[in-house]
This record gives C-alpha cells, sequence and structure tokens, in this order.
C-alpha cells in the first residue's frame, strides 16, 4: 500500500513538473502535442471542454479496447477455446445505448455553456473591422483614424531556400494588429473576395470572413504579448502565406501607440498631397516602381512579369501595360470584378501606384517611355 | 405483395437466363466492353477503384514529399493546390465509391440467391461512364492554368469567380460521376427488393445487403443535390446567375449549406458498407454468430437519417446564431450512439468466441480500433466551442484519413482478402498479405497519428509550406505517407498472382466459420450463379 | 420501382435547386448572416421604447471594381427601439463613366437583422451615378421593439458593388438620357 501511494506522489510530481514545462517552453516548442491554453478566459474555457472530451474519450476508449483485447487473447481458436452461443440480449443492447447517452448529455452541458458564453453581444470597448483579401489582412480601427495592410513579412528567398528561415518563418508580417489588454475587443470580419478565415488560436477565435457579409467575434487579452496565427479557409494560391499577428499592449501603452499612428497616417496624407505638385525622375519612380511590384503584384504577375498561364495574366506585352494609360491606372486603383486583381488605391500610395505603373510600363521589354506622376493618379481616383 | 415480387423475380430471372445464352462468354476486349454479367462489372469496378487509389495515392505523395520539409521544394502553391483537389475527389469518387459498387456487384446477387444484378445493361453502362470521368478531371491538370485548385468541397467563389476556365471540365465529370453512382444505386436498391431468394426475409437479409440498401438510399438522396451544386457553380461562373454571388442578392454561404447537404450523407456511404463487411468478417473468425442483428440493422438505418440533420458542422465558423450551432451540435453528438451500438457489437461478437486471426481478420480488427479513434475524434469535433480552434487543421485531416482510410479502405481490403478465394478459387498470397498488413497498420499510423498533434498545436489544413515549429512532426509524417504508399505495392503483387489464379485451390466454404449463401456455391464462383434460386430457411 | 427512384432523383435534383430559396426564408426566420429584408417596412405607429436605448454603427465598403466615394454621413447613432430614424450616405462617382451601384446589407449580430425595419433605403435599388456625380442617399429605419435585451449595440454593413454590367436595358437608356 506505502508503495503504491509513494509510485503515485511520484507520477504526479512528474505530471506536474512536465506541466510547468508546457507552460514556460513558448508556443514554437516543435513537440506540442496538445491544443494551445491561450491567454483569454474563454480560451482557457476551451481547452479544458478539449481536455474533458478528450479524458471521456480515452476512458471509453481503454474499456473498449481493452475488452476487445482480452477477448482477443483468451478466447483464441489456438488455447483451444470453444465459441458460446449467445448472439442477443436486450438488457445489454438497452443499456449501451442509454449509457453513452447519458455521458453525452454529460458532455453536452459544459460545452453549450461555453458557446452561450462566446455568443456575448454586448457593447465592446473598441471595434477592430478585420478585411480579407488575397493574401493579406487589412485592419481598420473603428474608433480612431487608423488603418492598414497586415502582409507577410517573410522574405521570398527563405520561402525558396535561398536563404536560412528565421524563428518566426511564414508567421512574421510587416505591420501586426495592436490591441490593449483587458479591454473588450470586438472584431468585424469581412473579406473583399474569397472567403479567408481569421484566427488566432491563443484567443479560441476563428470565424470565417465571408464577401459581402460581416462576421463578428471578440476577445480579452489577458497578458501583453505576441500571438500569431495564419488564416484557415482555403484562399487560392497564396492561402499558406497570409498570417495574423496580434500584439497586446497594456492599455496605456496602446493609447499612446494609436494616438503615433493617426498623427503618422495624417502626415503622410500631407505628403502625398505635396507630391501633386511635383514631378519625380524616371529612375527613381522605376526604383521604387520594382520594389513595390516585388512586395505586391509578384505573388499572382510573377516577378518577370509573365504571370501563370490560364490563372494570371501576363503583364509583359500585355495591352494593359503597354496601351491606354488612364484604363491601366484605372485598373490599379480599383481593381476588376470578378477576378483576383485588387483595388489597389486603398492599399498603396499615390507615389508607389504612381512608380509601379511607370515600372510595368518600361520593365521586361515593355518600354513604352510612359512616365506616370502621382498627380495622374489622384485625377484618376478623383475624376478630374 | 409476396406473390407479386415472386412472379416478377421469375420474370426477371427468365429474361436473364435469355440474356447469357446470347451474349456467352465472348472473349478478348470485347468481353469486358459488353459484359452485363454482374461478376464481370464488379471486377472492372474493383480493378478501376485500384488504379484510382494508385493515382490517388501518387498525389498523396506529392503532397507529402514538398510537406516534408518547411519551404518550397518540388511544386509550386497552385500546384499544391490542384494536388490536394484531385487526391480528394479522386479518392473519393474514384476509389471508394467504386470499391463499394464493385464488392456490390459482386456480392448482393450471390448473397441473397439472385442470378445477376436487375438491370444488367445499365450495370454495364454505369460503370463505363466512369473512366471517361476520370480522364476528363485528371486530363484538365495538363491544361494550361491546369485543373481544379480550390478544394475537393469547391467552396464559392473561390471556384465560381476566383478559378479558371477548367472548372467546365471539373463539373461535367462530377457530373458523370454522379449519375455513374445514381445508376448503380438504382440497380442495387432494384436487385433487393425484387430478386431476393424465397424465403429471404428483410430481417435475414445479411447486413452487407442491408447497409448496401441503405447506402443506396442515401446515394439517390443525395447525389443529385451534388449535381445541382455544380450546377448553379457552372451558371455562376459562366451564365451570369448568382446563386452564390453577395452583389446579385447570393450568398456564398448558401454554397457551403447546400454542399454539405450531400457532403456529410456522403461520408455515411462511404462508411456504412464498411459497416456491412465487418459484421461478416468479425463472426466468421469468431466462429459465432454476430451479436445483435436487429440492433446493427437499426443503428444503420438512424445513422443514415441522422446524417441528414448534421450538416452544418461542418461550418460552425461562418457565423450561425447561437441557436443553430447547439442543434447541429446535439444532432451530431446523437450519431455517436448508433455507432457505438455498433462496434458494442461487434465486441461482444468475439466475446467468448473461438477466434482466429487470418488476413480479413487482422485487417477487421484493425478497422474496429482506428474507426473507433476516427469516431472519437469526430465526436470532438462535433463540440462547437473546441470546433472552433479545430476547425480546417490537420486535426480534421486526421479524423477524416482516420475514418477514411483506417476505416472505409480497410473494410474494402478486408472485404477483397475475405471473397478473393471465393471469386478466384485459389488462396491468395498469405505471407505477402501479411505483410501487407502489417506494413500498412505501422505505416498508416505513424502518417496519420502525428497529423493530431500538428494539427492541435495549429497547422492549418491545405497549406503548401509551414512554419519552422510543425517541421519534425510533418517529416515523420511525410515518412509514413511514403511507408504507405509503398506497402499498398505489396497489395498490388498479392492482386496480381490472385488473377493469374496462382495459390492453393480452396474449397466452397473457403473460412471454417464462414455463413451465407455466397459460400454454398462452389469456388471459384461459377460466371453464372442461382440460375434456379435456392431457398432460405 | 426504376421510375419511382428515378423520380426520386429528379425531384432531389429540383430539392438542391429549392434549397436557394428554401435558405432566403430560412434566413429571414433565424438571421442567419444577418440579411435585411430587401423590400420596405411599413411603420405602424408602434410604442417607444424610451427607457432602452440601442447603438447602431454604420459601415460603408466598395467591393473591387466599384470606385464610388462611399461615406456614412452618421457613423453611429442611439436610438430608442421603435423611434423613426433617418440617416444619409454620400457617395461620389469619379470615374469617367457613369456607373450603377448596388448596396448589399449585412447586420451583425444577425438576430439583430430580424428587428430592423427599413421603410426606405438606397439598399432597395439599384443606384445609378453619372461621371463625377455625386448624391445623398437616405436609410429611414426603426428598431423593433421586440429586439432581444441583451443586444444593445449592433453594426449595419452596406457594401456598394458596380452592377453595370448586369443591368436591364431600360436602366442603361435610362442612364444614357439623363
Amino acid at each position: 500500500m506505502k508503495k503504491t501511494l509513494t509510485s503515485l506522489t511520484i507520477l504526479l510530481t512528474m505530471l506536474s513538473s512536465h506541466a510547468v514545462l508546457a507552460e514556460t517552453a513558448s508556443s514554437k516548442d516543435p513537440y506540442q502535442l496538445n491544443l494551445t491554453k491561450g491567454v483569454t478566459d474563454i480560451s482557457q474555457q476551451v481547452y479544458d471542454l478539449h481536455m474533458l472530451m478528450f479524458t471521456i474519450c480515452v476512458v471509453i476508449g481503454v474499456i473498449v479496447f481493452g475488452v476487445m483485447f482480452i477477448s482477443m487473447f483468451l478466447h483464441r481458436k489456438s488455447k483451444g477455446h470453444k465459441p458460446a452461443n449467445f448472439h442477443e440480449s436486450v438488457k445489454v443492447e438497452v443499456a449501451w445505448t442509454v449509457v453513452p447517452f447519458i455521458i453525452l448529455i454529460f458532455m453536452a452541458v459544459p460545452a453549450a455553456k461555453t458557446l452561450i458564453a462566446m455568443e456575448d453581444t454586448t457593447a465592446p470597448d473598441m471595434s477592430v473591422l478585420v478585411t480579407g483579401s488575397q493574401w493579406k489582412w487589412h485592419y481598420k480601427y473603428m474608433d480612431h483614424d487608423v488603418e492598414y495592410y497586415s502582409l507577410l513579412a517573410t522574405q521570398r528567398e527563405q520561402i525558396n531556400n535561398k536563404f536560412a528561415k528565421g524563428e518566426n518563418y511564414l508567421l512574421e508580417v510587416d505591420r501586426p494588429l495592436v490591441i490593449p489588454t483587458g479591454q473588450k475587443v470586438r472584431f468585424l470580419i469581412t473579406s473583399d473576395d474569397v472567403i479567408h478565415s481569421w484566427w488566432v488560436p491563443d484567443f479560441a477565435v476563428k470565424k470565417d470572413a465571408n464577401p459581402g457579409f460581416i462576421n463578428e467575434a471578440w476577445t480579452v487579452v489577458n497578458e501583453p504579448g505576441v500571438y500569431r496565427g495564419q488564416c484557415a479557409e482555403l484562399c487560392g494560391k497564396d492561402h499558406g502565406y497570409m498570417p495574423v499577428v496580434v500584439i497586446a499592449k497594456e492599455p496605456a501603452e496602446f493609447e499612446q501607440w494609436v494616438a503615433q499612428q493617426a498623427a503618422l497616417q495624417q502626415q503622410a496624407r500631407e505628403e502625398e498631397q505635396r507630391l501633386l505638385s511635383m514631378n519625380m525622375e524616371m529612375s527613381d519612380l522605376m526604383a521604387t516602381g520594382e520594389r513595390v511590384y516585388q512586395t505586391n503584384c509578384a505573388a499572382c504577375h510573377m516577378p518577370n512579369g509573365e504571370g501563370l498561364p490560364g490563372v494570371f495574366p501576363a503583364l509583359k506585352g500585355s495591352p494593359i501595360t503597354t496601351a491606354d494609360k488612364p484604363a491601366h491606372i484605372d485598373i490599379l486603383i480599383n481593381g476588376r470584378t470578378g477576378t483576383a486583381m485588387q483595388a489597389f488605391g486603398k492599399q498603396l500610395s499615390l507615389s508607389e501606384l504612381s512608380a509601379v505603373i511607370t515600372y510595368t510600363r518600361n520593365a521586361w521589354g515593355n518600354n513604352t517611355g510612359d512616365v506616370v506622376q502621382p498627380k495622374d493618379v489622384y485625377a484618376v481616383m478623383n475624376g478630374q | 405483395m409476396s406473390t407479386a415480387t415472386d412472379t416478377a423475380n421469375e420474370d426477371l430471372q427468365h429474361d436473364h437466363h435469355d440474356d447469357h445464352h446470347a451474349h456467352h462468354a465472348p472473349s478478348g476486349i470485347t468481353r469486358w466492353l459488353f459484359t452485363t454479367n454482374h461478376k464481370d462489372i464488379g471486377t472492372l469496378y474493383l480493378w478501376f477503384a485500384f488504379i484510382m487509389f494508385l493515382i490517388g495515392g501518387a498525389m498523396a505523395m506529392v503532397i507529402r514529399a514538398e510537406l516534408f520539409q518547411p519551404g518550397l521544394q518540388i511544386v509550386d502553391p497552385n500546384f499544391f493546390n490542384q494536388m490536394t483537389t484531385v487526391h480528394g475527389l479522386i479518392m473519393v469518387f474514384g476509389a471508394v465509391m467504386p470499391a463499394f459498387t464493385g464488392l456490390a456487384n459482386w456480392l448482393v446477387p450471390m448473397m441473397i440467391g439472385a442470378p445477376d444484378m436487375a438491370l444488367p445493361r445499365m450495370n454495364n453502362w454505369s460503370f463505363w461512364i466512369l473512366p471517361f470521368a476520370f480522364l476528363i478531371l485528371i486530363g484538365s491538370l495538363f491544361l494550361p492554368g491546369g485543373g481544379p485548385n480550390f478544394g475537393w468541397t469547391f467552396y464559392a467563389p473561390l471556384s465560381t469567380t476566383y478559378s479558371n476556365d477548367s472548372t467546365a471540365l471539373f463539373v461535367f465529370s462530377v457530373h458523370i460521376m454522379g449519375i455513374s453512382s445514381i445508376m448503380g444505386a438504382i440497380n442495387v436498391i432494384v436487385t433487393i427488393f425484387n430478386m431476393r431468394a424465397p424465403g429471404m426475409t428483410w430481417m435475414k437479409m445479411p447486413l452487407f445487403v442491408w447497409t448496401w440498401l441503405i447506402t443506396a438510399f442515401l446515394l439517390i438522396a443525395v447525389m443529385p443535390v451534388l449535381a445541382g451544386a455544380v450546377t448553379m457553380v457552372l451558371t455562376d461562373k459562366f451564365f451570369g446567375t448568382s446563386f452564390f454571388d453577395a452583389a446579385g442578392g447570393g450568398d456564398p454561404v448558401l454554397f457551403q449549406h447546400i454542399f454539405w447537404f450531400f457532403g456529410h450523407p456522403e461520408v455515411y456511404i462511404m462508411i456504412l458498407p464498411a459497416f456491412g463487411i465487418i459484421s461478416h468478417i468479425i463472426p466468421t473468425f469468431s466462429r459465432k454468430k454476430l451479436f445483435g442483428y436487429a440492433s446493427m440493422v437499426y443503428a444503420t438505418a438512424s445513422i443514415a437519417l441522422l446524417s441528414f440533420i448534421v450538416w452544418a458542422h461542418h461550418m460552425f465558423t461562418t457565423g450561425m446564431p447561437v441557436g443553430a450551432e447547439l442543434f447541429f451540435m446535439f444532432a451530431t453528438m446523437l450519431i455517436s450512439v448508433p455507432t457505438g451500438v455498433k462496434v458494442f457489437n461487434w465486441v461482444a461478437t468475439m466475446w467468448r468466441g473461438s477466434m482466429t486471426f487470418e488476413v480479413p481478420m487482422l485487417f477487421a480488427l484493425a478497422f474496429i480500433i482506428l474507426f473507433t479513434i476516427g469516431g472519437f475524434s469526430g465526436l470532438m469535433l462535433a463540440i462547437t466551442p473546441v470546433d472552433f480552434q479545430y476547425h480546417d487543421t490537420y486535426f480534421v485531416v486526421a479524423h477524416f484519413h482516420y475514418v477514411l482510410v483506417t476505416g472505409a479502405i480497410f473494410s474494402i481490403m478486408a472485404a477483397v482478402y475475405y471473397w478473393l478465394p471465393k471469386w478466384t478459387g485459389k488462396m491468395f498470397d498469405v505471407t505477402l498479405a501479411k505483410w501487407h498488413f502489417w506494413c500498412s497498420l505501422i505505416s498508416v499510423n505513424l502518417l496519420f497519428f502525428p497529423m493530431h498533434f500538428v494539427g492541435l498545436a495549429g497547422m492549418p489544413r491545405r497549406i503548401p509550406d509551414y512554419s519552422l515549429q510543425f517541421a519534425d512532426f510533418n517529416k515523420w509524417i511525410s515518412i509514413g505517407g511514403f511507408a504507405f504508399g509503398l506497402s499498398q505495392l505489396i497489395f498490388l503483387a498479392v492482386l496480381i498472382k490472385a488473377s493469374r489464379k496462382q495459390g492453393e485451390p480452396v474449397d466452397d466454404r473457403v473460412w471454417e466459420g464462414a455463413e451465407g449463401l455466397e459460400w454454398e456455391i462452389p469456388s471459384p464462383a461459377p460466371y453464372h450463379t442461382f440460375d434456379t434460386p435456392p431457398v432460405v430457411k | 420501382m426504376v421510375i419511382k427512384l428515378v423520380t426520386i432523383v429528379v425531384g432531389m435534383f429540383g430539392f438542391g435547386f429549392a434549397l436557394v430559396p428554401l435558405y432566403d426564408v430560412f434566413c429571414e426566420i433565424t438571421g442567419i448572416n444577418g440579411k435585411t429584408d430587401n423590400t420596405a417596412a411599413v411603420y405602424e405607429s408602434v410604442i417607444v421604447d424610451d427607457s432602452r436605448t440601442v447603438t447602431v454603427e454604420f459601415l460603408t465598403r466598395t467591393h473591387t471594381g466599384m470606385p464610388w466615394k462611399f461615406e456614412a454621413q452618421t457613423q453611429r447613432i442611439e436610438v430608442h427601439p421603435g423611434e423613426l430614424n433617418t440617416v444619409e450616405f454620400y457617395v461620389r462617382n469619379p470615374a469617367s463613366r457613369p456607373i450603377i451601384g448596388q448596396a448589399i446589407p449585412s447586420v451583425s449580430p444577425g438576430t439583430a437583422a430580424l428587428y430592423l425595419n427599413k421603410t426606405e433605403c438606397f439598399c432597395f435599388n439599384h443606384q445609378p451615378l453619372q461621371a463625377g456625380e455625386e448624391a445623398l442617399m437616405p436609410m429611414q429605419f426603426y428598431v423593433d421593439p421586440q429586439l432581444p435585451e441583451d443586444i444593445s449595440f449592433f453594426t449595419v454593413q452596406y457594401t456598394l458593388f458596380d452592377v453595370t454590367a448586369n443591368a436591364t436595358e431600360t436602366e442603361k437608356i435610362a442612364m444614357t438620357q439623363r
């Protein structure tokens, strides 16, 4: 008896020390076996629910498979076991219909509770409009004058195995979403093209972004930190390259950050206005244009401008990039309905747009010699 | 009623009799092209399914090779998406479903004491349109721009507005597959209703026949819905309708409702006949009657009925009202009750039996354990709040591969090993078959079990590249995948040897404990059986 | 037998299509996806519930390919259930061609859609704008006092689509004559 107790204590200590290990290990543990616990009350509830289901399944499994293995061991012909004759028993059959049913009710109650807790519709402290498009996320703070796109920051060369892969390979973005801790943040989720799904495992939030419709989800993050997720619904070619990164900051820090961003965005708009009266040099436009092209366009139209035959059109030698200039600008600004071509007017600045248009009209032997200035783009955008 | 059926029986048998004499034993390719014999058509279906299994498997090898390491090595993301899509379509519509139809063709007439299927010419046709469907589908991969790349679930608007023109070919091939399945299902139903031997009452029917009858009803109920869904995709893409386009008042989520209204019963279409097969094999090698025959029938029927009211559990993240989420969660959990009854019945059949472990039994036992593991993860997936975390991750991939590979496909292999000696009259190469079993069993678990871990840790499905934390497990998964793929070549060797009629001759009963009409006829089963119906007592 | 089975097959094929209107009915009853009625409601002197205030938030978006400027003049409004309110939306067509727009509403949480009654809305019809033209589009609504207690805040989103290509002939002629 004493011996059993000692071994039990050892086992428990081992288990608890393992649990401590699991908590201190980062989320990038290459041997993570279990669901992420996360950093919100809801994600904790979800984790507990997951463990409850898992335990019940394991117990049932051990019993059923145990009986099966005992039978396989004892009731074999090679041991000379003679077959019994029974082949039905109403009592037993009723029992193993009713007992699982009771177990199910036992499972359903906490599940329903958690689900109802998730559907909390009280007024949030702040809202963010999350818009998916092929293959980036756009965040707009509804209570502040701040909005931006969030793109994969991993270099092409890492993906193509030319450079060593960084620590956060495929889970890093240029501009993460920033939210305050301890406040109810509501996410309004929608899409500009196909269906995407916004997922942050640490918040236990996964909601589809449906074009033309809004969905909502919310979270209250308890701990400041960086939380990483990915798009979870197949959304086309670069579905695997569309990460979500959320930074949770203390409310005071967040306020400071958001004020700074608003100021920066205001400044950028003023800079744009100033650019309108200026003419940029062809060489500058080509240099900026190439950079913009490689970040925003090369995923579909390919770095060499040849596109993917039958899927994404080539820009090299295309009538769009070699003929009518205003039409070309219009497509860049507004996108083209019913294709993967997005409205870049919302995503890029005037100078970036003019640069990338100039670049595509002169690269890969397109050599039209056209120079497009920010004011040309502005004219098309605002109908002047 | 019974007199009317009997007369119909006689009429049908009479017709067949003439048929047989008219087309007796043509040789060469025409034998197979024009055959109306259920055994020939069954063989065609089974070989076709096996070839599709190897082609679909080859695509899985491409997927696993790309996922062996993080980074892009072998294929580009667009081709990767085509591989996952076509792998899914081929395995579902080209491998599992035709294999079950092939088994039904071989076995249903032999089990109910009928000379052939009720509609033999339609039977020929329902097989021979299938190869064209898959030629079109696989051919579309070689077009500029490639084949379908939107996942086998072809969610709109990815499959409509944002797909390339080869979608038309995809729609056309799915239509042909649907027509083939529907014709096969009608044939099975008519055969079972009209051609049972005298004395074969409903509750005396072998379970494989029962499960297939219920499956056939599911097929004729939902394959037309799939046809409707692909037609709507076609008209949305090419003819300006807007069923799924918000701009014209449609809704992309509607597509998912229609698709899963088909899709969930489809899942049971692929598993109910497996339940039938296992219910034959377990009693044979336990030398004991199946426990709870009647409850097996009722459980199958209730699974089939429940399958129509659970579809939205595939779409919990689309944003449903909480009431609907609760309903679909509870309904889904309910399915585990009849499924559990089946597993308990099989275990009770083994209990105090006299067991031996021949190859079919090995596969059947592996089926029970591994399918149950798939069932457990299914139950976990039904719990809506947790499903938000599991949805569209490798946890789901692990779940449905446990149910479909170690479930449906293991049951098909068990069935082939079980009835193959009856078909050829020779025992298959047992040593090779055991190698096939053990290699498959170990590799399949190495392949699919770690998928649970990476899924829980947060790896989304359908991605060609992943972050570094998933690298180690994915390497093991890929190794398991290659090993499982290679193991199937052993199966190919066994089948080639069997088709050349190599091996020890077997007696009529083949297995010591086998019961049923198919074991009463000579081995190998003659070209025509039960020209005069047997009497079932 | 065969004929019966074929009838089932044909019936189920039809049922697949019948799911489209059935789904709309279902949405109308349950509020899935936050679709609102696309016909005008009639305002019958409903008793205004002064004891409750509900915040309604308006969101505007333009879909890919739609060049219009589209802004809600009122971004957020506090209303009492039963009270009739009007909000306006500003649109301008900066393009050099006439364009017909269609706004698609979506409400979140979806249940709220059942209690949002619009007596007048620009989203009921196609909205044509000449090149460079601008307009203020009104939307008049009241919130049904039956709105569940736990909802005190909801969002109405309008996504503006360019439907010029799908417009009827008469609309196109009307456009060119104006």
